[in-house]
């Protein structure tokens, strides 16, 4: 333990911890900015800045380790002099039209400049100085370079939790920059579209492509049917944007919101991840039927799953040599967009080109799925506008509506009942857990066995999970796996999915069946969700989804009523004729670079 | 305070036997080595002037089986020609000194860090460098010394910049600590030395600390290697003994009108001619890397300050605050200031914006940004408004 001084109090501290934390520790708060509880330390804004005695010069409180005797003053007169210089140089080079950015009030150099820079700016407007044109290339988010402050925030995101690094610092002096290889536009560039850095930009320099106003156009227009889809990560995250701690589920308010906006139809992703269920389960069992027993040699296993939009194009990416093993799965928002356009326009008598389809998605990624040629199977674009759960907090503000005063309601019928197998599809290992629930069943007829269906392996926040299965007392159809033991893998964030990838093509791992989310956590941590985001928000979401499984009555996704009659009235069989036509895709390879 | 007035001295360019003072050198512990070192007062000879003998014994008693010595050549500072010729020179006492270094820290391997724009030395330093292996061979020391080349950025002669230029990375500096000495290239401890300092650290193994002691003042002991230029008569290179006054430097290389010499390049001071006689050239008075330009009343100094600041604004590697944005707004202050577009008391606030840089900065460039900026502005005051 270390013992020092802050402002006069004393701390007593582990060897190791920043200055930052130790005051923390204290309750003494000392503003940052590059700092972020995700990423590495940086120490480059230099806003943390503090006074050690003896020093020559100030410390970054973020990057200095304590040490023994150590007397810190965080807020001297030398300090708030340099902090305010800090903020005030950080304002002359930001373009700051506060009132028409997408990020106000929600803009952590707002917030510094609230607090140390309020009346008249010492500092010359740089902004003139740099011509700037914002890059909208990408169908998923914006980025604004005149609003950024070169915290590289973004830049640590994309390397060090996706190892994409789509973006890096370019340049130096006046002319550094965040900039992407050879400054492409961001649509042409190695970019999974994850959202990740938009997720951690303290300012509006990267911002999610927002679509909120044609989703109104077509909430208005009284000739188009507006149906909503809410993916499950969504549930569980609302909240925080709409004054709520981190945790909470909204899922009935947020329901009654979607209909008092004017939405003709507020129906769940959480149908189509139970829908998934059943065609990725069964493509599984007949991969390894395929190869196992018939000797297929065009078919690959591990299969991957296909539901994370980032994960299908990193892998497009970086590994085409394995795009046979993903699965051709559609993820559930686009499962649902091509029977919106097919099933439910048939079941409801409604001219599919009359219908608008639209997702709340924690995604910033499923904007560009949706956008992607092969997701027009029903004729149209099977989803026409995706939103984020930010941009859905947004709208409600806009509409005036008292969140906290809503009754809960249900979702509509036909495509909105679910099962807890669904909802898990939110966290990471829930993909997993749900095709272990159904898999197994159809295999030996029993459930999982795993108390309370709980399949606690492939659970948690550990980048690379791993658990092994073994299938005992098979159906005669299925007795080829009767005693095998089925190897699955989980992995989230691309950076682990990478690792895990790797071992897997270079023959250093095998296994069956993996999983992989290429956000944080799954979708709870995705790049569409409330910001901020940290380990512990990202934790108390994915409580809140396991406890909204664990209250459902139906936890199987083959035992959903709508499902088993989805089947029965249109689709036929899982993997079926139809089921190919509407509900399965093909990838692409995409360049390297 | 002492002053020595001026002499010429003849260390760093006497060719000597350098086999011979690698074997004695070799016939030395570690410690006696250091010792040496401690005993002769040498300061980095770079421009930071941090005694060399601790940053060898910080390294020395690191436990890390993988140590290196890293020879700072990528001679950066606005105004500084002295390694280039030092290398061009006496290439092998540059070797030596590292392998001395190397022999004091545990350290087998060396890196030379070459400044892009003298890369025209490489074929020749190649051959001395062959010979030089060939020679530490025969005596049976491991030693092994390769070159890596810069690519023309200011920042990477900063140490940590460098070690990430030579990694492979962005040349942006880290954070400190950890220091080289724990945690340096490739994360090993390291010791990275100036091409000046490693070859007076072994001329100091030839002579002796004690004996190189009787060069210099207290604060300052030795000789050092000058890069002189702007207005002079002899411009050139120059070995004198630290501890004479900027008065006695003019007397010597002065054109008979000099009004301000800048002392330690675009990162040092300026000395006005009111202070020519109480300023010594040294760690007690201005520091510097060799860097000594001369200004006669011909020179604007507002000329010469924004020549700086646009050299800053350009070099800064761009990753903190204080210096990205500070010298951009150092350098359009004094312009609005000089167009009228900005009232003359403006320049009190970008002083203070200095003093900030100087304090907040994460690394060596930004916090030396003021130097130049506050010596400039305080005792040229009118140039700059008028």
């Amino acid at each position: 333990m270390i013992t020092l001084k802050i402002n006069d109090q004393l701390a007593k501290v582990k060897e190791g911890t920043t200055v930052l934390n130790a005051a923390k520790s204290l309750g003494i708060n000392i503003p940052t900015l590059c700092n972020h509880q995700d990423l590495c330390v940086a120490g480059n804004c230099r806003v943390c800045v503090v006074e050690q005695k003896g020093a020559r010069t100030l410390i970054a409180s973020c990057a200095m380790p304590v040490s023994e005797g150590m007397e810190i003053h965080t807020n001297s007169l030398k300090v708030r002099n340099a902090r305010k210089h800090i903020v005030e140089l950080l304002l002359s080079e930001h373009r700051a039209d506060c009132t028409k950015c997408y990020k106000n009030q929600n803009c952590e150099l707002q917030t510094l400049a609230n607090e140390f820079s309020f009346g008249e700016h010492i500092f010359f407007d740089l902004t003139e100085d740099h011509p700037y044109s914002i890059d909208r290339s990408s169908p998923s988010f914006s980025k604004d370079d005149s609003k950024c402050i070169r915290c590289q925030r973004c830049v640590r995101t994309c390397a060090e939790l996706q190892h994409v690094s789509a973006i890096a610092v370019s340049n130096k002096g006046s002319e550094m920059k965040v900039s992407s290889f050879h400054n492409r536009p961001m649509s042409h560039v190695v970019c999974t579209n994850c959202g990740q850095c938009v997720n951690r930009c303290p300012t509006g320099a990267l911002t999610e492509k927002t679509y909120i106003d044609q989703v109104w156009d077509a909430i208005y227009d009284p000739d188009k049917h507006v149906v909503v889809q809410t993916a499950p990560a969504v549930r569980v995250a609302l909240g925080e944007d709409l004054g709520y701690d981190p945790g909470q589920r909204v899922t009935g308010k947020m329901v009654t919101a979607l209909r008092q906006i004017g939405f003709d139809s507020v129906l769940d992703t959480d149908f189509t991840a139970d829908l998934t269920i059943m065609e990725e389960g069964t493509e599984l069992l007949t991969r390894l039927k395929k190869i196992l027993v018939d000797g297929d040699k065009k078919l690959a296993l591990p299969m991957f799953t296909s539901c994370s939009p980032g994960w299908i194009k990193f892998i497009e990416h970086k590994y085409p040599q394995m795009l046979n093993n993903l699965s051709t799965c559609k993820s559930p928002q686009q499962m649902f967009g091509a029977l919106a356009k097919t099933f439910y326009a048939q079941k409801r008598n409604i001219d599919p080109s009359k219908i608008v389809s639209v997702s709340v998605m924690p995604c910033t990624a499923k904007k560009f799925e949706a956008d992607r040629p092969e997701m027009r199977s029903s004729g149209y674009k099977d989803v026409d506008f995706v939103l984020t759960t930010r941009e859905l907090a947004v709208m409600i503000r806009q509409a005036g509506i008292d969140f906290r005063a809503l009754e809960e309601s249900k979702y509509d019928s036909i495509m909105g009942s679910s099962t807890g197998a669904a909802v898990i599809f939110g966290a990471t290992g829930g993909v997993m857990e749900a095709a272990l629930r159904t898999a197994y069943e159809i295999v030996t007829g029993r459930s999982v066995p795993f108390k309370n269906l709980d399949i606690t392996p492939v659970r948690g926040m550990e980048g690379v999970k791993e658990a092994t299965i073994k299938i005992e007392g098979t159906k005669k159809e299925w007795n080829f796996l009767e005693g095998a033991e089925l190897k699955v893998a989980i992995a989230h964030g691309l950076v682990n999915a990478n690792k895990l990838v790797k071992a897997v093509s270079t023959g250093k791992a095998s296994y069956h069946f993996i999983e992989i989310m290429a956000c944080p956590g799954g979708c709870i941590g995705g790049g569409g969700q409330p910001i901020p985001t940290n380990i512990d928000i990202r934790k108390k979401r994915m409580e809140a989804i396991y406890s909204e499984d664990s209250g459902m009555s139906l936890r199987k996704s083959h035992e959903n009523p709508e499902v088993i009659a989805i089947y029965k009235e249109f689709l036929e069989e899982p993997n079926g004729h139809k089921s190919h036509e509407l509900l399965h895709t093909h990838y692409v390879q995409r360049e390297s670079y | 305070m002492e002053n020595k007035g001026l002499s010429k001295v003849d260390l760093i360019f006497e060719e000597i036997n350098a086999k011979e003072v690698l074997q004695k050198a070799f016939a030395m512990t570690s410690e006696e080595i250091i010792q040496q070192v401690l005993e002769s007062g040498l300061k980095g000879r770079g421009g930071a002037g941090f005694p060399t003998g601790l940053k060898w014994k910080y390294t020395a008693a690191e436990k890390e089986s993988e140590k290196y010595i890293v020879c700072n050549a990528d001679e950066g500072e606005p105004g500084t020609f002295k390694d280039r010729e030092i290398l061009d020179k006496v290439p092998y006492k540059v070797y030596g000194g590292m392998a001395i270094a190397g022999k004091a820290m545990g350290a087998r391997k060396g890196f030379i860090y070459l400044r892009g724009e003298y890369r025209f030395l490489l074929p020749q330093l190649f051959i001395e460098l062959h010979k030089f292996h060939k020679m530490i061979k025969e005596i049976g020391f491991d030693f092994q010394i390769e070159y890596r080349m810069g690519s023309g950025a200011y920042i990477c002669g900063e140490e940590s910049a460098l070690f990430e230029s030579i990694e492979g990375f962005r040349g942006e500096p880290r954070n400190k600590p950890p220091y080289p000495t724990t945690s340096g290239l490739f994360s090993k401890p390291t010791s990275i030395n100036n091409v000046e300092t490693l070859v007076t650290a072994m001329m100091i193994i030839k002579m002796g600390g004690a004996e190189y002691v009787k060069l210099g003042t207290k604060d300052s002991r030795g000789s050092k290697v000058f890069s002189i230029s702007g207005d002079t008569p002899i411009p050139g290179i120059f070995e004198l003994e630290l501890g004479m006054s900027v008065q006695e430097f003019v007397n010597e290389f002065g054109d008979g009108d000099t009004k301000a010499v800048q002392v330690g390049g675009a990162s040092g001071f300026c000395v006005p001619r009111k202070r020519f006689i109480e300023t010594i050239i040294g760690f007690e008075g201005v520091p510097t890397g060799g860097s000594m330009k001369l200004f006669n009343s011909s020179r604007s100094m507002y000329n010469v300050l924004h020549n700086y600041l646009e050299f800053f604004t350009e070099e800064s590697c761009g990753q903190c605050t204080p210096c990205r944005v500070g010298c951009q707004q150092l350098l359009k202050g004094i312009e609005k200031v000089k167009k009228g577009e900005a009232k003359s008391t403006y320049l009190n606030e970008l002083i203070k914006l200095a003093d900030t840089m100087k304090v907040a900065s994460k690394c060596g460039l930004g916090q030396s940004v003021g130097n130049a900026f506050r010596s400039i502005v305080e005792n040229f005051r009118e140039e700059v408004i008028y």
